[in-house]
């Protein structure tokens, strides 16, 4: 290759994102690789991955982009979105972010770039903030038990139902009542799951509802989607008598004017939290809400943060009852979700604190009274309001006539209404809606005849909240959500939780499986654009080209990156693709006649979302054996497909493997597979080491699904929000989900399977961009540093600990596992206690125990510098030399650096210092640590004594900082 | 090194048996080796009395903070009694497992059953001590 002239050189573009999203710099790579024995990248990556399923080309994707190209294709196509009013409700509203939660939450990689709580010492900011998310439902809802989110409304009202069946046992087919006031989608969602899970669902007014032996419980809606406000105080004890159980979805809002389900009888309650200062961006991210009875809490889904105490007896949260959920409990856990929606979550939240018990009373009480005014200005006009009672929604009835009339009225205006049927429309008011705004929907529906009377003047109305559905008891009187009125001391509040957690802005977080890598400022810029985070779900399309226009760019990129053909984006969460895949792979069966085909085969080394995943999707699991060297125990594999060829519905396989390998023998896994009838779902945790060098689509999936939360780049949240988009081969296309609101036009369609659409729409810029910026070339080049990074770690560890599983040539791909169990026997160390030592050395500790108890699994990246690479690889050579001192009687057994770890700044500057060590190595352990560190605020934190005495809302002030 | 009393029957399970005063009822819990494997146990769920069960089936569960355990009924037969004071202190079954920290009492359907389960040197043959 020539070289270009010199001048030529100057004009080249001096923004390019590759090297700024890649850690190591060229010389770097080039020593990297020297350690590992290799003269080139493509020598070294022939050596990792199997030629057998190697892409022998470039990905027909559009070459790196700047940042500043990207970020103006993206303001193109966010200018297509037309931005109207929207007062179409349907559980999404109009609300006003306030700019000091948006700036310093939301647009803050201090929250954004954080990991799901496990290393609850280094976590305690989100933790709190979670904790009072939950206090706030459990008050709002008066039910004493609330999770720290879900997926969105629908999906968690179909875990309530789940939940149900667990609760009340039937012999025969379990029955299960959905009232029609429930929103469409929310009923969709329920039926997918419940065909599934063969439950029959039957939608029946609640008036109506009629609890036979086999009716496990029903779903009501408070306010109703039509906005209809019912006393269900009846239901719920002809309910009762049964042992059957009552699931309300309600709206939070609403809720601190409306007496709360738990003070009329429900059991369970579920919504979207979205309305407290979470932008609607046409769908999501949004944090669904759940809380329930005390008495079902073991039988919970998702996760919950329980109040506990540290190794000083201080108050200390984590996240509690974790027996419950997949990775623990496999097929037999409360749900396959693992991601929660933590930073929308933490967002309203935050919401809440910002205008405490009062202030959301003041805007609950205006939004009713404009709904108040509205119906009243309609009756005027002659309209009948079919509810008497509603809250913030409002229903009218319409001659057919007139209905296109009005419509166009209001679109004249850059108005939305929903249209319930021919002869009804619903008017749902929020937060945004100002007089002038009530005053342009009076004119629509007068249409610009001139009103007779002033608006407001006197009302005509019945009381639209009766009597017995007021309101009166106290919430949110806990001092949290009364102390922060002020910018200033809401400022600090939020920045005070942000210290005490470590995120990707302070140290790598080498979290194997989990792909921590940069999220760009870029990446992140769009999520707040008006124009892409304004749109409720449900606009005519026509009003959101732009969004149609990224999604059809996405889906064929992911569609070229992974080799298959189509793609859908509604997957809300890794678990939820796997849930639609699996579906896919059903319906698929079932259309050719194979309802018997329920059989899904999963190696015993799968993440355990994958059992309940595929218990979910009503198949049965049997396990497949992994050999000595973790690959899938091929003889095994083949036996199994043999012994069930007849019901052999799937596998499921991740790739590489959960072990971190190449598995050389994929292509023959799926062969034998399709061989038994069967179908291939792989994985896509650890999409990250394939992107550009091989494709599952070529290599013999039929589905995969991607964290878009992984491998492309959405943040994950402090624990969500993700993505978890499937794409499939030709033949299961027909099969993908649809959408009851927004048609998807898929013939044979699996069913419903998010609330939304296009499920968490806003953060999918941010995939887009990363794909735009980094080009085919520079996908291609992340995943050979991953790689690299990865085997760079293994080797200079290697010397000092085990390494488990390699492939060909001893190499591993973009993780390691580093094997922890020698140490329990030669210096009584446990894995957990040295997780806990890397804390004091200021980073986040790697996964522990997965996919092996005793381990840790190491994930570097592309993104991580080599610097910051060895100063993670001296810590643990250092920690290995601390375990030396106990094995050679140099340290105790007990009372050491790693049994006491973490060591807080408490305990470190405490007068009574008993411990074998100095300070000084308990704190300072590593150069560069005085300079800069993420201090744990908490000590080792108990988490039986927790699980023990469960609290998950907020303890008495007393509790915080008591010493 | 875990505590195996002689005395007691096991199962590969880790379940151990004891025998009562009335020849047809046994104790049954888990065995010091278990408790250890699973850590700190913040619940159990047991079963009622008049429950009956067949020999290896479920009869309730036992979870630590990270793992939980379904629990195998040694031998077939109808709950006694379940161990009420687990509900309030779990943690009995750490601190002593074959005493106080016992979970269920078990009218046994056939005491013959009795002949298949392990002595306390097999049982500790099978953990390795």
């Amino acid at each position: 290759m020539t070289e270009p002239p010199a001048a030529a050189y100057t004009l080249l573009r001096t923004d390019r994102f590759v090297a700024r999203h890649i850690g190591p710099r060229r010389t770097d790579i080039h020593d990297m690789l020297g350690v590992l024995g290799y003269a080139s990248m493509d020598q070294f990556i022939d050596a990792v991955v199997p030629e057998d399923i190697r892409l022998r080309r470039p990905l027909d994707l559009p070459p790196n982009r700047s940042e500043r190209e990207v970020l103006q294709a993206l303001r193109g196509i966010a200018a297509q979105n037309r931005v109207f009013r929207s007062y179409i409700g349907m559980g999404y509203y109009g609300t006003f972010t306030p700019q000091v939660i948006q700036r310093n939450i939301l647009e803050n990689p201090g929250w954004y770039t954080a990991y799901t709580p496990y290393q609850a010492e280094v976590a305690q900011g989100r933790l709190e903030a979670l904790l009072n998310f939950q206090t706030m439902v459990a008050d709002l809802t008066s039910l004493p038990v609330a999770n720290a989110s879900l997926l969105d409304e629908a999906t968690a009202a179909a875990e309530a139902m789940h939940l149900t069946g667990s609760v009340k046992r039937v012999t025969g087919t379990p029955e299960y009542l959905v009232d029609p006031g429930c929103h469409p989608q929310t009923i969709a969602v329920v039926r997918t799951r419940a065909e599934a899970q063969g439950v029959n669902v039957r939608v029946v007014a609640a008036d109506d509802m009629v609890f036979g032996a086999a009716t496990i419980g029903c779903l009501v809606q408070y306010p109703a989607t039509d906005g209809s406000v019912q006393d269900f105080a009846p239901l719920c004890t002809r309910a009762h008598l049964t042992g059957a159980v009552v699931t309300v979805a309600t709206d939070l809002l609403a809720l601190t004017m409306l007496t709360p389900p738990g003070e009329w009888g429900a059991d369970i309650a579920v919504g979207n939290s979205q309305r407290f200062g979470v932008p609607m961006g046409y769908g999501g991210p949004h944090a669904a809400f759940f809380s329930c009875r005390d008495a079902y809490k073991r039988h919970m889904p998702g996760r919950i943060i329980g109040v506990s105490k540290d190794s000083s007896g201080r108050m200390a949260l984590r996240m509690a009852l974790q027996t419950r959920e997949q990775h623990i409990r496999r097929d037999k856990a409360t749900s396959n979700v693992c991601t929660a929606q933590v930073l929308l979550a933490v967002m309203a939240s935050m919401y809440a604190v910002y205008h405490g018990p009062d202030g959301l009373r003041r805007i609950a009480e205006r939004v009713h009274t404009q709904a108040t005014m509205l119906a009243d200005a309609l009756r005027r006009l002659r309209y009948h309001v079919v509810h008497e009672h509603f809250f913030d929604t409002v229903c009218v009835e319409v001659r057919s006539a007139n209905l296109q009339r009005i419509l166009d009225a209001a679109r004249d205006r850059k108005i939305n209404l929903r249209v319930l049927d021919s002869h009804h429309l619903c008017v749902a008011l929020d937060e945004t809606t100002s007089v002038a705004d009530l005053s342009d929907l009076i004119s629509v529906f007068s249409l610009d005849v001139a009103l007779p009377y002033m608006l407001g003047s006197g009302a005509v109305s019945p009381e639209p909240i009766p009597p017995a559905l007021a309101r009166r008891s106290v919430y949110l009187i806990h001092p949290v959500f009364h102390r922060c009125h002020s910018e200033t001391e809401m400022l600090r509040y939020i920045k005070r939780l942000e210290a005490k957690d470590l995120s990707l802005t302070a140290a790598m977080i080498p979290l194997g499986s989990c792909t921590m890598k940069l999220n760009a400022t870029t990446e992140m810029m769009p999520v707040s654009w008006r124009e892409l985070n304004r749109l409720h779900p449900f606009v005519p399309l026509s009003q959101a080209q732009g969004y149609q226009l990224l999604f059809n760019q996405l889906e064929t990129w992911l569609a070229e990156i992974t080799g298959f053909s189509r793609v859908s984006l509604q997957p809300n969460a890794g678990s939820q693709g796997e849930y639609a895949g699996l579906l896919v792979i059903r319906a698929y069966h079932r259309a050719r006649g194979d309802v018997h085909r329920t059989t899904c085969l999963i190696p015993m080394s799968a993440h355990g979302t994958n059992p309940a995943s595929a218990v979910m999707a009503g198949l049965t699991v049997v396990p497949i054996a992994t050999d000595e060297r973790g690959n899938v125990d091929l003889a095994d594999l083949r036996a199994k497909a043999e012994m069930h060829c007849d019901t052999l519905a799937c596998l499921m396989v991740t790739y590489p493997s959960t072990h971190g390998v190449f598995e050389a023998s994929i292509r023959e896994i799926c062969r034998t597979v399709h061989d038994h009838g069967g179908q291939v779902y792989m994985d896509g945790a650890n999409m990250n080491a394939q992107v550009g060098l091989c494709r599952p689509g070529d290599f013999g999936a039929d589905v995969c699904h991607l964290n878009l939360h992984k491998t492309f780049c959405i943040p994950h949240g402090g624990g969500g929000p993700g993505m978890g988009p499937i794409c499939v081969a030709p033949h299961l296309a027909p099969f993908l989900p649809d959408h009851p609101v927004v048609p998807q036009g898929h013939a044979q369609s699996c069913g419903t399977i998010a609330a939304a659409p296009w499920a968490s729409a806003a953060i999918l810029p941010i995939s887009y961009a990363y794909i735009a910026l980094m080009g085919h070339d520079g996908l291609a080049e992340a995943t050979k540093v991953a790689i690299l990074s990865a085997n760079y770690i293994a080797r200079r560890l290697a010397d000092h600990f085990p390494i488990l599983y390699s492939g060909t040539n001893g190499l591993v791909a973009h993780e390691c596992i580093v094997d922890m169990r020698p140490f329990k026997q030669s210096a009584g160390i446990e894995v957990e206690d040295i997780a806990k030592r890397i804390i004091d050395y200021g980073f986040h500790p790697p996964t522990v125990s997965f996919p092996v108890p005793g381990t840790l699994m190491i994930e570097p990246t592309e993104s991580e510098p080599r610097e910051e690479l060895d100063r993670f690889i001296d810590a643990l050579i250092a920690i290995r030399e601390e375990i030396r001192e106990i094995e050679e009687g140099r340290a105790p057994r007990e009372n050491n650096l790693l049994t006491n770890a973490p060591h807080t700044l408490v305990q470190v500057i405490g007068d009574v210092w008993d411990r074998s060590y100095t300070r000084e190595r308990a704190a300072f352990p590593a150069p560069g640590l005085r300079e800069h560190k993420t201090w744990p605020t908490v000590g080792r934190v108990d988490g039986a004594y927790g699980d023990r005495n469960l609290v998950c809302t907020c303890p008495p002030m007393a509790e915080y900082g008591a010493t | 090194m875990a505590d195996i009393p002689a005395g007691l029957l096991y199962t590969p399970e880790h379940e151990y048996v004891r025998r009562t005063s009335d020849p047809a009822v046994v104790e049954i819990g888990i065995t010091d080796f278990a408790q250890g494997e699973l850590g700190d146990i913040v619940f159990v769920d047991l079963p009622k009395a008049g429950a009956s069960f067949t020999r290896m089936g479920v009869f309730g569960t036992v979870e630590a903070v990270k793992a939980v355990s379904e629990l195998f009924s040694p031998l077939g037969g109808v709950i006694v009694e379940s161990n009420a004071a687990l509900e309030g202190d779990p943690g009995l079954i750490n601190r002593d497992p074959y005493g106080t920290g016992w979970m269920i009492r078990l009218r046994m359907s056939d005491p013959g059953e009795l002949t298949g389960l392990l002595d306390a040197k097999a049982y500790g043959a099978k953990i390795g001590e």
